[in-house]
């Protein structure tokens, strides 16, 4: 079975696909092999939100306006 | 009693019982036991025990107002005279002997003799009148956001709760710090430009702008016209989070949400990462239990299948013809007994008969049968014979050879 490629997926975006799995499971017409695929495919996403929800590191960062005054740059914001 | 029974009133409660009531109910209320109160003084008592009373009056309300001498000592408040626009912090009580509600005033902050108060009103009567206050403005907050922006002091407190508040609620969002000044002179330019650069940049997905608690000159900034305005032309929803709960500013009416502190904003902001989690969690059992009623789907129509096909099997045709087989050999097997049986007892039928009539026997009863030698013929009458023949008679046992000396002829009838 195709290994499907989950990493640098955002959660949103994993989140989404995870329903995605789950809708096409609930259509009982899809042949078993696709079911199995669909099923894989969803156990390895709910991992990965997991993951990156218990991994998950607040970033902060500071909005600039940069030397010549006309772009907007960020940088990285240490509070501690 | 009786008078109460009649007038169907058997449980009524007495003033006194009544005034503590509403004197508990007042105290354990938390919002009123710390509440700012702005308003008009007017009425103003000082007495020798050096207790104020007054009434505090806004528009068509008024409250009474008792200012004890050790609150006025300790925060060093100015005299009151009527007339004066004062913020007041204090606790509502009940006052039971005069059966009124009193504000009872810990500090006071003049708010120059009403004119930053007037400012204020008349500010949020001119934006309430263009609609910027009107609930349909409101836009909803998403509800998974993934970058937050802020807008505060970097230097402020209220900045490092917020921060604390989003890594604890839903540390997947990125948060964008869009620096103002949040006090002062150039505060209300500074939070509108912070704001606008937020809106120039794009990214966030919703905004908190807030600042701690202070005096109400120290949240001034916004109260102000320009950043009322920054707010309610931002593209990106914004929540207010300013100064403690009690606190209104003209930037909470204008926001699309208002939190009643900086730490309430970003809690409102993200939503809380546990109940993803919960769902995350929910999402694998409900994978978990589709497939199996797949599988368990297939499984069964497999069954069907081979039941099916062991229905129609060439397999079913062959037993069918070997049992037909088995069946003719049981019945050749059954049929063949049955004769030789029924031959068998014919035999035995047959063969006692034969004995029945056996002339043995009746020899044996004292008969004997009389045979001529010449030619052997059975001799039953007298006729048959001439004197000089020799006969044999057999009996039971033997034979007896004799002749025929004479014979007497019976006649019929005798």
């Amino acid at each position: 079975m195709r290994e499907m490629n989950v990493d640098g997926l955002t959660f949103e975006d994993a989140y989404e696909r995870l329903e995605g799995a789950i809708a096409s499971l609930q259509d009982g017409k899809i042949p078993l092999d696709q079911a199995l695929q669909r099923y894989q495919e969803g156990m390895q996403l709910t991992q990965y939100c997991n993951e990156l929800l218990q991994k998950a590191e607040l970033s902060v960062q500071q909005l600039q306006v940069d030397d010549t005054g006309e772009s907007l740059i960020v940088a990285p914001l240490d509070l501690e | 009693m009786h008078l109460l029974d009649t007038l169907g009133a058997p449980s009524a409660i007495s003033v006194s019982a009544l005034s503590a009531y509403l004197k508990e109910l007042l105290e354990t209320n938390d919002i009123l036991q710390n509440i700012w109160v702005h308003g008009e003084v007017s009425n103003c008592k000082t007495y020798p025990s050096g207790h104020c009373y007054f009434t505090l009056k806004e528009g068509e309300a008024q409250i009474s107002c008792v200012f004890f001498k050790f609150a006025r000592l300790r925060t060093s408040a100015p005299p009151l005279r009527d007339g004066m626009a004062l913020a007041v912090n204090g606790r509502v009580s009940f006052y039971e002997r005069d059966g009124k509600l009193q504000l009872y005033v810990e500090s006071v902050t003049p708010l120059g003799e009403g004119a930053l108060f007037q400012r204020f009103e008349q500010l949020k009567e001119q934006l309430a009148a263009e609609g910027l206050f009107d609930p349909e403005r409101k836009r909803p907050l998403p509800t998974q956001p993934a970058v937050i922006g802020i807008v505060t002091s970097p230097q402020a407190a209220a900045l490092r709760d917020m921060v604390r508040t989003l890594r604890n609620r839903y540390p997947l969002v990125r948060v964008i710090l869009s620096p103002a000044l949040v006090q002062g002179e150039e505060a209300p330019g500074s939070i509108a430009a912070a704001l606008d650069r937020l809106n120039e940049h794009g990214e966030a997905d919703v905004i908190i702008v807030g600042r701690g608690g202070g005096s109400i000159e120290e949240l001034w900034a916004f109260n102000e016209e320009v950043v009322a305005r920054a707010i309610a032309h931002s593209r990106i929803p914004v929540i207010s989070g300013v100064g403690h709960e009690t606190d209104f500013t003209i930037a909470d009416f204008v926001a699309d949400h208002r939190a009643s502190t900086p730490t309430g904003a970003a809690t409102v902001a993200v939503p809380d990462i546990q109940s993803w989690l919960d769902d995350v969690q929910e999402k694998q059992q409900q994978l978990q239990i589709l497939m199996q009623d797949h599988l368990a789907d297939r499984t069964e129509q497999l069954l069907y299948a081979q039941r099916e096909l062991e229905r129609v099997s060439p397999r079913n045709l062959i037993v069918q013809r070997q049992q037909l087989l088995d069946d003719c050999v049981e019945r050749l097997q059954t049929y063949m007994q049955y004769n030789l049986s029924l031959r068998t007892e014919r035999l035995r039928g047959v063969a006692l008969q034969l004995h029945s009539l056996s002339p043995l026997l009746t020899i044996a009863r004292g008969y004997a049968v009389l045979r001529r030698d010449e030619d052997q013929q059975i001799i039953t009458s007298s006729q048959q014979v001439q004197p000089g023949d020799a006969l044999t008679v057999q009996v039971q046992d033997g034979q007896i050879p004799v002749e025929v000396r004479s014979f007497a002829k019976e006649t019929a009838g005798k």
